[in-house]
């Protein structure tokens, strides 16, 4: 029973992988940007990654699940923003980059307090 | 005093680095916004004195202990990578108790930090009067706290211990 | 020379992510899973932002990758930490595969 769920998966990823390789994909790109193909793939990439996290959130089975991954989709969004200033020529993007990580710490610690149960204040 | 002083580089420089390609209004701009920040939060921003002590000692052991913690990371990459993509998940998880032997704040956090980014081992609370660390570990190898604590804390606790103490 | 190390980078740190989101998915227990993707995504985005730096060179936005890549490495094992103790604390149980639990068996102790 695990081997075909390990199997279906791999199956799964295999197929999002080729159809992440032979797709055509322009868009959102600066006119002078040379290896337009190869960041094209890589932001489809990291939005499958994303929407494996969007997977646990939805179905974790305790809270603790939903702010782990809400966490880990924040961290990996600075890396979008990252990926989005090389293609896009615009340097604004790294600066939501560097406030999104900041403000997922403070929120991050402030959800692990709540988690724990105390007042905000102590 | 010179936690004052402290806090108003490290501002300054970070306010120069966001500010890239340096200007003259930027840069007059920077003095006064990191004086308004030292004018807030001046007195929290706590100095080690031991720092201040042996300078160029702590900077070379720093030196070496920058490389040490970037191969160890890479290491538990592979290790979890190797970990999650087995078909039948090779993990033996618990909660085991490590002692160490070191005493300062900073120390502890920097001692903390470098175990959560280490194979396999994850911290998840600290004892401050009895010396012990509660860690996570996802293949355990030893439950007694004399080997556990020779296999984590042994690797970073003498260079820290050199350059925090 | 520079932009093919940055893209080499780039690609691995993809790698490294996507590893991390299939631990997210895979793994039994929140602090498996805490373990597997703080360490995976961390060292992954990590290495994109110093591949944009690579890329893109001395300029505003790749100083700005920099500062990132440093708070990101200063800021995630804290919250990592903060959030395994909030949620044993809370009374999550562990695994019900796992060795031992020390620490559940001091705070019996103490209480």
């Amino acid at each position: 029973m695990k081997m075909a769920r390990w199997i279906l998966g791999t199956v799964i990823l295999a197929g999002i992988g080729v159809w992440i390789i032979f797709r055509p994909i322009p868009f959102l790109f600066h006119h002078n940007l040379p290896n337009v193909g190869f960041f094209g793939r890589t932001l489809f990439i990291l939005i499958v990654a994303c929407f494996m996290c969007l997977y646990r959130i939805a179905k974790g089975p305790t809270s603790a699940d939903r702010i782990v991954s809400t966490d880990i989709l924040g961290i990996m969004l600075v890396g979008l923003c990252s990926i989005l200033t090389v293609t896009t020529h615009r340097s604004w993007y790294i600066d939501i980059g560097i406030a999104w990580a900041l403000q997922s710490f403070i929120s991050t610690l402030a959800l692990a307090k709540f988690l724990e149960g105390k007042d905000f204040d102590e | 005093m010179r936690s004052k002083v402290l806090l108003f580089l490290v501002s300054y420089l970070s306010w120069c680095l966001l500010t890239w390609v340096p200007d003259w209004q930027h840069l007059v701009v920077g003095i006064f916004v990191s004086a308004f920040v030292v004018f807030i939060i001046g007195d929290l921003f706590i100095s080690g004195k031991h720092l201040s002590r042996y300078p160029i000692r702590c900077w070379y052991f720093a030196a070496c202990y920058v490389p040490v913690l970037i191969w160890e990371c890479i290491k538990a990459n592979f290790d979890v990578a190797y970990r999650v993509i087995h078909p039948r998940l090779p993990i033996k998880p618990g909660i085991v108790r490590v002692k160490t032997t070191l005493k300062t704040d900073t120390a502890l956090t920097f001692l903390a930090n470098s175990i959560t980014l280490t194979p396999g081992t994850m911290s998840v609370d600290i004892d401050r009067e009895k010396g012990v660390l509660y860690i996570h570990w996802i293949n355990i190898q030893a439950t007694d706290i004399e080997g556990a604590t020779k296999t984590i804390v042994k690797r970073f606790e003498e260079i820290l211990g050199k350059i925090f103490e | 020379m520079n932009e093919i190390i940055g893209l080499i980078l780039i690609s691995v740190g993809l790698a490294f992510d996507l590893l991390g989101c299939l631990g997210l998915i895979r793994l039994p227990d929140v602090y498996n899973r805490l373990q597997a993707a703080t360490k995976c995504v961390t060292l992954g985005t990590c290495s994109i932002l110093f591949g944009t730096f690579l890329v893109v060179g001395v300029t505003t936005p790749g100083i700005k990758a920099l500062l990132c890549l440093f708070f990101l490495v200063l800021t995630t094992p804290v919250s990592a930490h903060a959030l395994a103790r909030g949620a044993h604390r809370s009374g999550i149980k562990l695994w019900e595969g796992s060795v031992v639990d020390q620490y559940a068996e001091d705070k019996e102790g103490e209480a």
